[in-house]
């Protein structure tokens, strides 16, 4: 579904992301970790066409085709979804709104008829008892004045109803509580099928409890530098990164 | 002598405009003060005196000044346009001038006149006349074009003070300019103050004005500072004068990159007072933070005029002014934040907040915004109330009596500026007379 | 060139969708302006002496003034002489009803979406139509008389209602007030007048739409408005003009007047041709618009979404004189290309617990200027006078200023007063966050707008509103720099 291949990008003429590669096939899990800064949410943000970053080398294919050219708003509509690491406030604009004009906008890429009022309200409806979100929270403004767990509920609730074929969480757990990560992965797991790939980007292996990853690849200065099971997160939630970066460095030739 | 002289200096008007005011004051106060001055700095004053013909003193009409009406004040408190001589100061009342507990630099002047004798200083910092160095660009900051009583001052100033901050030198103690004033008959004293601050250095300044008598003057202040990159800098100013004064002060400031400029302005009395701040940042990464704090009663008029230009990308400026004023008193304030074109990244913010406490107070307030960037966060805010009538309430249920209650309130309403001055001795002197004003219900 | 520059570029050369204009056949004053173009167009509207005489006053007055200078705009001042007064398309006569009006007339409104049709008109709104200098229909004329309701165009209120007239003209913006209102009083041409009785409340929407269609015209029409006691009227007001190359003038007056207990909305939606994307062209509207809550309890709200017009010089104020009287200002102004916008509101609280709200959102994109100008005054007898502003300035691209000037002057300490102003940037991040949900960035940037000038949108009325959106996103969609 997604092939990287030696993947490198900058920004402002820092290179942060060195040569990439990755494949990732439909019905997949991926997790992505690494030690702060060591490129994972340049990774996620390169993926979904965040224009500040160059990408200076190269290519990713999503289901079958280029990617890199793509704007931001047809890889979406293709079905790339990134959860935000920190989700973006537009004042005055509901959630329902916002949601009502992306649906639709998608769906008339897919040749399909845009949703009117109703179904469009039944299918919210269907959609938030997955994640637990209160209809209150989506005729407020856009995330404005949300709780960072409901932030990240909002995200979630956003991908159940845009149905991607590939979703990018970034570092999704940061900032929830225990309740609310339980509640997230439940309607990340819930939202699975044989047919859409995850690709998880955190920190900590702690939501990897919850979302249980074929796959776990280690980031580090801009390279997948170690991939394993789950069990490797488990290894580096109990030694930390520093062996790691030890066992790179080592081996750096420059 | 005034009146033979009159029609020579009169000439040529090139803007009839000029004197639509009061055109009898504005000609005394300027020939008598030209003429009376000694020929220090000819050409210079003779530029401020063009210009200040060119511009005549404000009238109501003038944007800037269409709430302080100094030309009117000026006519009726004077009576003698003419520079003011210095009075003996004595070693005693230099000391009982001092704030409690105050250590550092004291420089005394009277009336304008820098006094040596009675003043200190202190190793790497270089205090002299502005006459023993001629080549100081006076003007260059505070421009005689921008406002005319720096016009005024530059016209009719006769020597003034010098100080010097070496590089990457910072004073621990601050910098004490004491101001005596004194005159008989209401006369000008025009105080021209220009600092220089190296590279990395880092001083604080306390401006502070003493009246010796209740009899009026007029005091027409500027002050010119450079800050170099990396340079901090903290003004003090504190008007306590009496309620007879009039008085105008211009302060000017560039701020170099990296540089930052704190200012801090309190008023407590004084007849017809205008402060005009301007901060120019000039670098990137400079920070310019200007407090105020006006406490009035009587009949004391007071307008801060205060003009922050980001003249480049990723400058920062903050501002705070708060006023409480009481019985028949006017405060004005008028802030203006100007962002230019390339000031990109630029931070911002502008928040005056004024209590009334009288029904006979007036207060104007103005606080603006021009920005010609786009990628900025600016925001400015402004109250006008009363004390909170609940908090009052709730405080004498407590079983504490109005006034103080009252006071208690006030006070927390001043102290976000006070806290804003670090330098101990000034900020408890100035509490204490805070609360000397409230424990007399203001 | 960034693809958001491009979108910028391309969305800031749009054409102006109103750009057309009609050749009629047009009874004309002679060009210029002089005490005999007064005197020819009060007798060509035929009227009474003492109206000639207001108007000469005013001419009087005007001569002595001069054009004002203060406002942060800055345009080439417009020969006066060389403009023309008076323009109206030559009807049989004074048409008495629809059937009456000259079919191409109605084609030009229909062709602007403008049904004078009462049958194919949404129920409830009536509406006054205003061509160059006259108005040319009315309609639901007869239902709202059952009510007692008058609405008619100023030149027949000045001979069915003199009395009415001679009581309320001038007696909010005197014709001495400003430079503009004067010259407006001196050769107005036509309007709107509207008079809701005691105790009624207008059933529905009155509205009034102004086309500008003859070159070299200027249009001064005169909108007055007077609500008697405990009665409520909300009240539209529309405008288009064809694109010339030569600067037009709009310089319209509209009083308000409250009775006690009474309420009026005034809603305008303003799309003046703005001139073309180099600057060339467009309207000048400078207009004077003021209301006084006259009676305790009254209320009077200005809604404005201004979206068009070369310069814009507009200041909708309301005097609260009544006690518990309140003022309400609701403004999205928008400018792009080389446009400027000096706007804002006055609120005066004179009477006792009068109370003001202003909300002014300001949006600037291309090489535009746009700012906001107001003042709370506070008198010293106004006893707790209450007042909240919020001024927010978004700007797009770095060729535009935003300017903020508020005046607050309080001589009475029982006020509270509050003022707010932000000034921002349509985030990338905004963008961006709409872009990975599949929103294209015209979209997004339409979303984003919408969403900060809803405040006001929300006080236009449901019909209004869209039209309203639907300009903004026309006027802005990506303009994002």
């Amino acid at each position: 579904m997604l092939s990287i291949k030696n993947l490198h990008a900058s920004i402002e003429g820092t290179p942060i992301l060195r040569g990439i590669n990755l494949e990732v096939k439909a019905g997949e899990v991926h997790a992505i970790m690494g030690p702060n800064g060591s490129g994972k949410s340049t990774l996620a943000s390169v993926l979904a066409g965040r224009e500040e970053y160059e990408v200076t080398d190269g290519k990713v294919l999503f289901q079958g085709k280029e990617l890199l050219s793509l704007s931001p708003e047809d890889r979406a509509r293709k079905g790339l979804f990134l959860a935000f690491q920190y989700p973006i406030e537009i004042p005055g604009v509901s959630t329902t709104n916002f949601l009502r004009t992306a649906l639709n906008q998608v769906r008339e890429h897919r040749g399909q008829e845009p949703l009117d009022a109703v179904k469009f309200l039944s299918l919210m409806k269907e959609k938030m008892a997955l994640v637990e979100i209160d209809q209150k929270l989506l005729s407020r403004s856009l995330n404005e004045g949300f709780s960072g767990g409901e932030k990240k509920r909002n995200e979630i609730f956003q991908m159940a109803m845009l149905e991607p074929v590939l979703s990018i969480l970034d570092e999704t757990d940061s900032g929830l509580d225990i309740d609310a990560l339980r509640i997230v992965s439940n309607g990340v797991n819930k939202l699975k099928s044989d047919k859409t790939a995850t690709i998880v980007v955190t920190h900590y292996q702690r939501l990897l409890d919850y979302i249980i990853p074929d796959f776990v690849h280690v980031l580090y200065r801009g390279r997948i530098v170690k991939s394993g099971t789950k069990e490797l997160a488990l290894e580096l939630e109990e030694k930390g990164y520093d062996w790691i970066k030890e066992e790179v460095d080592s081996t750096a030739t420059i | 002598m005034i009146g033979s002289k009159r029609k020579l200096i009169l000439q040529p008007q090139s803007d009839p405009t000029a004197i639509r005011m009061s055109t009898l004051t504005q000609h005394e106060l300027i020939l008598g003060l030209f003429e009376a001055a000694p020929t220090t700095f000819l050409s210079l004053r003779q530029l401020g005196k063009e210009s200040f013909y060119a511009q005549g003193l404000p009238t109501l009409k003038s944007e800037e000044y269409k709430f302080t009406p100094l030309a009117k004040k000026l006519e009726s408190n004077l009576t003698e346009f003419y520079p003011a001589e210095q009075v003996e100061i004595s070693h005693k009342q230099v000391k009982s001038a001092l704030f409690p507990n105050f250590k550092g630099v004291v420089l005394v002047f009277s009336n304008g006149h820098y006094l040596p004798q009675l003043s200190s200083t202190s190793e790497g910092l270089a205090v002299n006349l502005l006459s023993e160095r001629e080549n100081t660009p006076l003007g260059s900051i505070a421009k005689i074009d921008k406002d005319p009583f720096v016009a005024l001052n530059q016209a009719t100033f006769t020597d003034g003070l010098h100080l010097s901050l070496d590089k990457k030198k910072a004073l621990e103690s601050p910098i004490l300019l004491l101001q005596f004033h004194q005159t008989q008959g209401g006369q000008v004293i025009s105080p021209r103050i220009w600092i220089e601050a190296g590279d990395f250095s880092k001083a604080t300044i306390i401006d502070y004005h003493i009246s010796l008598d209740e009899a009026p003057y007029f005091v027409n202040k500027v002050v010119e500072i450079r800050g170099g990159v990396h340079a901090d800098i903290t003004y003090h100013s504190i008007q306590q004068e009496n309620n007879q004064v009039i008085e105008v002060s211009n302060l000017v400031t560039d701020i170099h990159p990296d540089a930052q400029f704190t200012s801090t302005q309190i008023t407590l009395s004084g007849d017809m007072i205008r402060n005009n701040l301007t901060l120019n940042l000039l670098g990137s990464n400079s920070v310019g933070e200007m407090f105020g704090l006006y406490l009035l009663h009587g009949k004391t008029h007071v307008d801060n005029h205060t003009n922050v230009d980001h003249m480049v990308s990723h400058a920062e400026s903050n501002e705070l002014y708060k006023g409480i004023l009481a019985d028949q008193s006017r405060g004005v304030f008028n802030g203006k934040i100007f962002v230019r074109q390339i000031a990109q990244k630029t931070n911002a913010f502008q928040q005056n907040n004024n209590i009334l406490l009288s029904d006979d107070v007036i207060i104007n307030t103005k606080p603006q915004l021009e920005i010609w960037a786009d990628d900025v966060k600016c925001s400015h805010g402004c109250t006008v109330g009363q004390l909170d009538e609940e908090a009052l309430f709730y405080l004498q249920t407590r079983g504490i009596d109005k006034i103080t209650a009252k006071g208690l309130l006030l006070y927390a309403f001043a102290g976000e500026v006070l806290d804003k001055i670090e330098e101990d001795s000034l900020r408890n002197y100035i509490v204490n007379q805070i609360q000397k004003r409230l424990e007399s219900n203001f | 060139m960034s693809k958001d520059n491009q979108i910028l570029e391309n969305l800031t050369s749009k054409e102006y969708e109103h750009g057309w204009s009609v050749n009629y056949e047009a009874d004309e004053a002679p060009l210029g302006l002089n005490e005999d173009i007064i005197r020819w167009i009060s007798a060509k509207k035929e009227e009474p002496s003492w109206l000639l005489e207001w108007r000469l006053k005013a001419f009087k007055t005007w001569q002595a003034m001069k054009e004002p200078e203060w406002s942060n705009v800055n345009y080439r001042k417009m020969d006066l002489q060389a403009l023309r007064y008076y323009s109206a398309p030559k009807q049989s006569k004074n048409p008495k009803n629809l059937k009456e009006v000259d079919p191409e007339l109605i084609a030009i409104y229909e062709r602007l979406g403008i049904s004078l049709n009462e049958q194919k008109r949404l129920q409830g709104i009536a509406i006054d139509v205003v061509l160059d200098s006259v108005s040319v229909a009315t309609t639901f004329k007869e239902t709202l008389g059952k009510l007692g309701i008058i609405f008619c165009s100023f030149s027949e209120a000045v001979k069915e209602h003199p009395d009415l007239i001679k009581k309320y003209l001038g007696s909010v913006i005197p014709m001495t007030d400003n430079y503009y209102a004067s010259l407006n009083a001196a050769v107005f041409s036509d309007g709107s007048f509207c008079y809701i009785p005691k105790g009624v409340r207008c059933p529905m929407e009155l509205s009034t739409y102004f086309r500008i269609n003859a070159a070299n015209t200027g249009q001064f029409e005169r909108t007055l408005i007077v609500a008697d006691d405990s009665s409520y009227v909300s009240y539209l007001e529309g405008c288009t003009a064809p694109q010339r190359d030569e600067n037009q003038l709009h310089a319209a007056v509209v009083e308000i007047y409250a009775g006690a207990h009474s309420e009026v909305k005034y809603s305008t939606v303003q799309n003046w041709f703005p001139g073309d994307k180099n600057g060339k062209g467009g309207i000048y509207n400078f207009v004077t618009k003021r209301g006084i809550c006259a009676g305790d309890h009254s209320k009077i709200s200005w809604t404005q979404v201004e979206t068009g017009s070369a310069i814009t010089w507009k200041y909708p104020s309301c005097i609260l004189k009544g006690d518990y009287s309140i003022g309400e200002f609701y403004s999205v102004a928008v400018t792009n290309n080389y446009q400027q916008a000096d706007t804002g509101t006055k609120m005066i609280h004179i009477g006792k617990n009068t109370k003001s709200r202003i909300v002014s959102k300001g949006i600037s994109a291309g090489k535009s200027q746009n700012s906001y100008r107001g003042q709370v005054q506070v008198m010293k007898r106004a006893h707790n006078a209450r007042n909240f502003s919020q001024c927010d300035s978004l700007l797009m691209g770095n060729q535009c200023g935003a300017h903020t000037f508020p005046y607050i002057d309080i001589a009475n300490p029982s006020a509270k007063v509050e003022h707010e102003a932000t000034t921002s940037k349509i985030g990338e991040d905004q963008i961006f966050y709409c872009n990975q949900r599949g929103i294209a960035t015209e979209d997004a940037v339409a979303l984003i707008v919408n969403g900060y000038a809803k405040e006001v949108l929300n006080q236009l009325p449901m019909e209004f509103a869209v039209e309203a959106q639907k300009l903004l996103a026309l006027t802005l969609e990506g303009s994002v720099g």
